[in-house]
């Protein structure tokens, strides 16, 4: 591995002195590196925006995971990948009374909900989920989309056992913890959902009473 | 009528997924919509206005747009909309449509770029660029897009954009990438063009400006790009800030080749 990585920067420096000197015998223009438009990027992104409603500049701050999952997309190495996701199982807030299962009818208005933290909504409004935004849901809500995968009937296939209920709590709240650089948002993680809409939302999945298995 | 023809709009959306099941309880909506776009796309209205406002003498200098250089030369609107972003000598600056369109406002106008940047959109003097941008990208329907890419600067903006448009951030780790960066995806029923590779790139970026449907109003591209950093959870861009010029780019460059402009087309 290290060895591969050495030689990767031999054959860049080479490459990089080859262009220099083609650089020299061109237009004499200095040559300019990938690295030189990640900084030109920074300082576009620090430029371009302005706080509007509850929304500040902050938003654009990232941590370790946005930068890697910025640059490298679904395809990040083996170690960050493990990296990664062993530090979000870690993190993850376990329910503060044991219960997993909260109320399914709750769970399908969260789930609805494409509510919450833009520029355009207020301090105090309840945050969604928008699940159904990128997942099949339930049979009868037939305006879904395909982001992620379909969850229907997933009590049904997964059972409803302390084992799948543990994994779909972390799942919402760091989904980071079984697949980095997800397209999923960390809802418990950044505070988008509270303990008990997660409850509720767990409830849709895997009450068997929900219509996500009842139907 | 309005929320019939969203109706119609979200049906019809339907179904290029539609599963059997679904195909006919959306069978209805979609010959309706049908119906609807047959009455014609209102873009036309902003057209005729947008071509009327570059030919009128106005601001504190009272003059007309048709000396406007739009990279084809001045008064040359025909083709120009396909090659935007680009680099322009005078300002030294990668402008697209509408940051362009300031630029002539003001040199040949006398109207300060910096207050109709500051305008809300749909509101006075942005209410003008609406109408002119969809003529001028009327100007080019049916054209291939085709950026330049020759001057350090244009390769420089493309290189922002692309980054740009990878930059996962906010309270919901969201980048454009995460909507747009597959095949065949949708949210709710929207379809989502996979804005990294042709010719989606073009159909994508090749419809904006547009006619919504929803909202009955003409949004431009800066309108587009400031409703998805919107629902991004990400702060406001500032209109015509180089992020938003950046991803024009990027898209732009992208669409090169692959497909032709419909704009302005109609959405739901």
């Amino acid at each position: 591995m290290n060895i591969r990585i050495r030689q990767g920067a031999v054959a860049l420096a080479v490459l990089a002195t080859l262009a220099a000197v083609a650089g020299c015998a061109g237009t004499g223009a200095a040559t300019v590196t990938s690295a030189d438009y990640d900084k030109d990027a920074a300082a576009v992104m620090a430029a371009s925006f302005r706080e509007q409603g509850i929304v500040k500049t902050d938003r654009l701050t990232q941590d370790e995971v946005m930068v890697a999952c910025s640059k490298f997309g679904h395809s990040l190495d083996d170690d960050l990948r493990e990296r990664f996701q062993a530090a979000a199982l870690a993190e993850v807030k376990w329910p503060s009374d044991g219960k997993y299962i909260g109320d399914w009818k709750e769970g399908e208005k969260i789930a609805q909900s494409g509510r919450g933290l833009t520029w355009t909504d207020k301090a105090d409004a309840a945050n969604g989920g928008n699940c159904y935004n990128c997942h099949r849901i339930t049979k009868k809500e037939i305006s879904y989309g395909t982001i992620g995968p379909s969850l229907y009937q997933y009590g049904k296939v997964h059972g409803n056992t302390e084992t799948t209920q543990k994994y779909v709590w972390a799942k919402i709240w760091n989904p980071n913890a079984y697949s980095a650089c997800t397209n999923m948002p960390r809802f418990g993680t950044h505070g988008i959902l509270d303990e008990k809409q997660i409850r509720h939302i767990v409830a849709l999945l895997l009450d068997p009473k929900s219509p996500v298995n009842a139907e | 009528m309005k929320n019939s023809t969203y109706a119609a709009c979200v049906a019809a959306s339907a179904l290029m997924f539609a599963t059997p099941a679904l195909a006919d309880a959306t069978a209805d909506g979609i010959a309706k919509y049908r119906e609807a776009l047959a009455e014609g796309n209102p873009a036309e209205l902003w057209e005729m206005r947008g071509e009327e406002l570059w030919k009128e003498a106005r601001g504190p200098k009272k003059a007309t747009l048709e000396k406007c250089d739009l990279g084809q030369g001045p008064g040359v609107v025909k083709g120009a909309f396909v090659t935007l972003p680009r680099h322009f000598a005078d300002t030294n600056r990668v402008q697209d449509l509408e940051s362009r369109l300031l630029t002539c406002m003001e040199t040949l106008q006398g109207i300060p770029a910096d207050e109709v940047a500051k305008t809300p959109f749909g509101k006075g003097e942005q209410k003008n660029i609406e109408a002119l941008v969809a003529w001028i990208s009327a100007e080019s329907r049916g054209m291939k897009f085709n950026l330049p890419m020759a001057h350090p600067e244009e390769k420089r903006m493309y290189e922002i954009g692309k980054r740009a448009f990878n930059y996962r951030g906010g309270t919901h780790d969201f980048g454009c990438v995460t909507c747009h960066g597959e095949d065949g995806k949708r949210i709710r029923l929207q379809d989502l063009p996979n804005l990294t590779k042709g010719p989606d790139a073009a159909r994508g970026f090749g419809s904006w400006p547009a006619y919504r449907v929803s909202s009955g109003e003409l949004w431009s591209m800066q309108r587009r790009l400031n409703d998805c950093f919107r629902q991004q959870r990400f702060p406001y861009p500032v209109y015509g800030s180089d992020v938003t010029i950046a991803l024009s780019s990027y898209l732009g460059v992208t669409a090169n080749g692959t497909g032709e402009s419909i704009a302005p087309a109609i959405k739901r």
